[in-house]
């Protein structure tokens, strides 16, 4: 009595939420979306349609990345679903062999569909070259051990049961016979899509992929036949993260295919046993994800997060062509343990949307210099006091050549009537703190230097630091014929202090 | 080289049958054995009273002369409540073994019943599980390795490869402590008392085991989790009841020492 009240009061709630959702124009949010005009079905509660009607329907397997057609009923029907147990070595990576256990051959294992209220007479068949003996728990089965217990099959037999899909849902299922772990991390999952009674909105493409962590006694690819590696399972640090169960698997010439102007659907799983999975298609942002694999979703969506032995469906639109990466956007197992598949769209550009590239052309920051190692020197040499004027020159250069060379060249040459020389300048000549002043405070107005006039503007640098200034100037003093000399940190502290009058205030 | 060349002595001699078969039991001593399974009616190192093994699992060569001598047990023959339709379905014939059973071959696609029978008839039994797994801690060396990584490790290659390519012969890996061959990397073995191993169908329900399926018994569970290499062949003979057979399947008889 107490459970029934419980029940009612939430969907009361639902009710009065979906209610003003009516009038929207726009897609309702999360919880409303599904309920606001029609008899919305919640939960196992309401997924029984009765007895299944009509002539018993074959299902129809696919291999990943493929999805079987939408069912299309709309009465429930008897489905006869048989998956076979396979076991055989397949390449996990390039020259890299596993010892995989399979639903049907492949990893995952083939995707079954059916429709809320249907009976599934669930057909296991154990290959009778198997060595193991194996189960099923799907996870779409209102039942204890969801199948696993009606269907522990010996090599070479046979089991039968029989369950009603009374949710509606993407759902993983896996092998569940000792050791549970092992069976899963050989490649024993896959999953079943419970449509709703009126069916999931129409797309142009569907694709399965699953992800998974595998675990060998070799490294990363290591070549040969690698076994399973129970340690390192229990450690939970797998030797590969990988759609669809191989390195490669969905790239190259396997990659997901669609055309830009159509929606894509995906399923995507996750078998585990142990990674959960931070699911991103690069480039791209989920329209929709139903997330958890279950009823409602959400809107513009980055990143989904998707537990073991979890699902979500995404949609997207494609509005401009490329190569779009799915992977696990815990990044080092997409880029060093395999975590990578590939969409390719095909179609014209838009370049109202995305430009592609507009402008490549050479930029040297403050910072560009590659290698800032002799500032460091310089630095750790200061504070010890033993700065020397070489390494002051050392740790300058560096400096100089992200920071000045800009204008003055990299040889102080400057650039005739625009930026004056500071190679051989009798303007440094007559004042060598002319250059930590004018690094410091810049320099606006008419300057003659080696008898050319220059009338321009020299930006203030004094994001500089003294040492920096210091190190600069003395660089400048020791080359191109200049007159030498060192220009210390505590002078520069002090020409910071004054500011001239010809100084600029920047461009 | 002298070990293939003893080998091949002895597939040639007309003496192997008798050699190889029921001639050849080796001693096991006694001995207290922690079990990888955890009986909660006796917790701690089980005693294992002597007995002695045979030295490979029985053979092709070995079964035909028991079905010749025991027609009821021939394919065919047998009723199918104690040897599903697969009973030797491999053999050419009821009493011809043909290419893809090979005399030296381990005997499989035999049933419980079926190995029951042949060792009765050996003035034998099988074995029970836990003479099975005390032999099988043995590795060259040692009367235990079941610790040792990296021989647990050499089990668990031959767990990993379907067996979709023809067996080896038996008595091809070298014996171990007890001269005993073949308890790992060739076939699964029947033990007697198989149906008492309480592991449930679904793995998960360890501590809600499906008790009614056993006779007076607790639920059990593994006790050396690292050793999963003994979880998977429980699992295996778990999976099976007692007129199945598979392709990778046989046994061996012990007998109790007098």
């Amino acid at each position: 009595m107490k459970r029934k009240t419980i029940y009612v009061i939430p969907l009361l709630a639902a009710l009065a939420l979906a209610l003003p959702g009516c009038d929207r124009s726009g897609p309702a949010t999360d919880n409303a979306s599904a309920g606001a005009s029609q008899d919305r079905i919640v939960g196992s509660r309401k997924g029984d349609f009765g007895p299944p009607q009509g002539e018993p329907v074959n299902a129809i397997l696919t291999s990943p990345p493929m999805v079987p057609p939408a069912t299309g009923r709309t009465a429930p029907a008897k489905v006869i679903v048989e998956l076979d147990v396979i076991e055989k070595v397949m390449p996990i990576s390039e020259g890299v062999d596993y010892t995989f256990w399979t639903f049907g051959g492949t990893v995952p294992g083939s995707f079954i569909r059916v429709r809320q209220g249907d009976t599934v007479e669930f057909h296991l068949r154990n290959m009778p070259d198997s060595k193991m003996p194996h189960n099923i728990d799907l996870h779409g089965v209102t039942g204890p051990g969801g199948g696993a217990a009606s269907s522990f099959t010996a090599p070479g037999h046979r089991t039968q049961f029989t369950f009603k899909a009374l949710n509606a849902g993407l759902f993983v299922y896996h092998c569940a016979t000792a050791p549970v772990g092992m069976h899963i991390a050989n490649g024993m999952y896959g999953m079943i899509l419970v449509e709703p009674p009126e069916g999931l909105p129409e797309v142009d493409r569907e694709y399965y992929v699953m992800q998974g962590d595998f675990y060998t006694t070799g490294k990363y690819r290591e070549k040969g036949l690698q076994p399973f590696d129970m340690e390192k399972a229990i450690d939970e640090n797998p030797t590969y993260v990988l759609f669809n169960g191989s390195e490669g698997s969905t790239t190259g010439d396997n990659s997901l295919t669609a055309k830009v102007g159509e929606t894509v659907r995906m399923y995507v799983g996750n078998g585990g046993p142990n990674l959960v999975s931070s699911f991103h298609v690069i480039g791209e942002i989920f329209d929709k994800v139903w997330y958890e694999g279950g009823t409602n979703y959400q809107e513009n969506v980055q990143t989904t997060l998707i537990p073991a032995g979890g699902a979500a469906m995404m949609e997207f639109h494609l509005e401009v062509p490329g190569s779009y990466v799915l992977v696990d956007h815990s990044i080092f197992r997409a880029f060093n343990k395999g975590a990578l598949a590939i969409l390719k769209a095909d179609g014209p550009e838009n370049k109202a949307i995305y430009s592609g590239l507009e402008v490549d052309e050479m930029y040297i920051g403050d910072r560009a210099g590659d290698s800032l190692g002799a500032v460091a020197v310089a630095a750790k040499a200061e504070a010890s006091g033993e700065l020397t004027v070489e390494e002051q020159m050392a740790a300058g250069k560096e400096l100089f050549m992200g920071t000045c060379s800009t204008c003055h060249q990299g040889n102080g040459e400057g650039m005739a009537g625009v930026f004056p020389p500071i190679a051989a300048s009798d303007y440094i000549k007559a004042d060598p703190k002319s250059l930590p002043r004018v690094i410091l405070h810049g320099l606006q107005g008419k300057v003659t230097v080696n008898g050319e006039d220059y009338d321009s503007i020299m930006p203030p640098m004094n994001q500089l630091t003294d040492d920096e200034v210091a190190n600069i100037s003395t660089y400048v003093l020791n080359s191109w014929n200049n007159p030498g000399g060192k220009i210390s940190k505590e002078e520069v502290a002090e020409i910071r202090k004054q500011k001239p009058a010809n100084a600029s205030a920047g461009h | 080289m002298i070990r293939v060349i003893a080998a091949a002595v002895l597939v040639a001699s007309p003496f192997v049958g008798a050699l190889a078969g029921e001639g050849s039991y080796l001693p096991i001593p006694s001995g207290r054995f922690a079990s990888a399974l955890n009986y909660e009616d006796a917790p701690g190192k089980q005693p294992v009273a002597a007995y002695s093994m045979m030295r490979t699992p029985v053979t092709n060569a070995e079964y035909l002369a028991f079905v010749k001598a025991n027609p009821k047990w021939q394919r065919g023959r047998a009723p199918t409540v104690m040897a599903e339709k697969r009973y030797l379905s491999h053999w050419v014939g009821p009493l011809e073994l043909g290419d893809t059973a090979k005399p030296d071959q381990p005997v499989v696609q035999v049933s419980w019943f079926a190995a029951d029978a042949y060792c009765a008839a050996q003035g034998a039994r099988l074995p029970t599980w836990t003479e099975w797994e005390y032999a099988a801690a043995a590795d060259e060396t040692r009367r235990d390795a079941r610790s040792d990584r990296i021989w647990r490790e050499r089990i668990l290659r031959w767990y990993s490869r379907p067996s979709n390519t023809a067996l080896p012969r038996a008595g091809l890996q070298p014996a171990n402590v007890y001269r005993v061959q073949d308890l790992h990397g060739l076939v699964w073995e029947w033990t007697e008392d198989f149906s008492s191993m309480l592991m449930d169908a679904d793995n998960r329900n360890q501590g809600d085991a499906d008790n009614a399926r056993f006779c007076g018994a607790g639920a059990l569970s593994m006790n050396d989790r690292d050793n999963y290499a003994v979880l998977m062949r429980v699992a295996m003979l778990s999976s099976l009841s007692a007129e199945a057979t598979t392709a990778n399947l046989g046994f061996r008889c012990v007998k109790d020492t007098p």
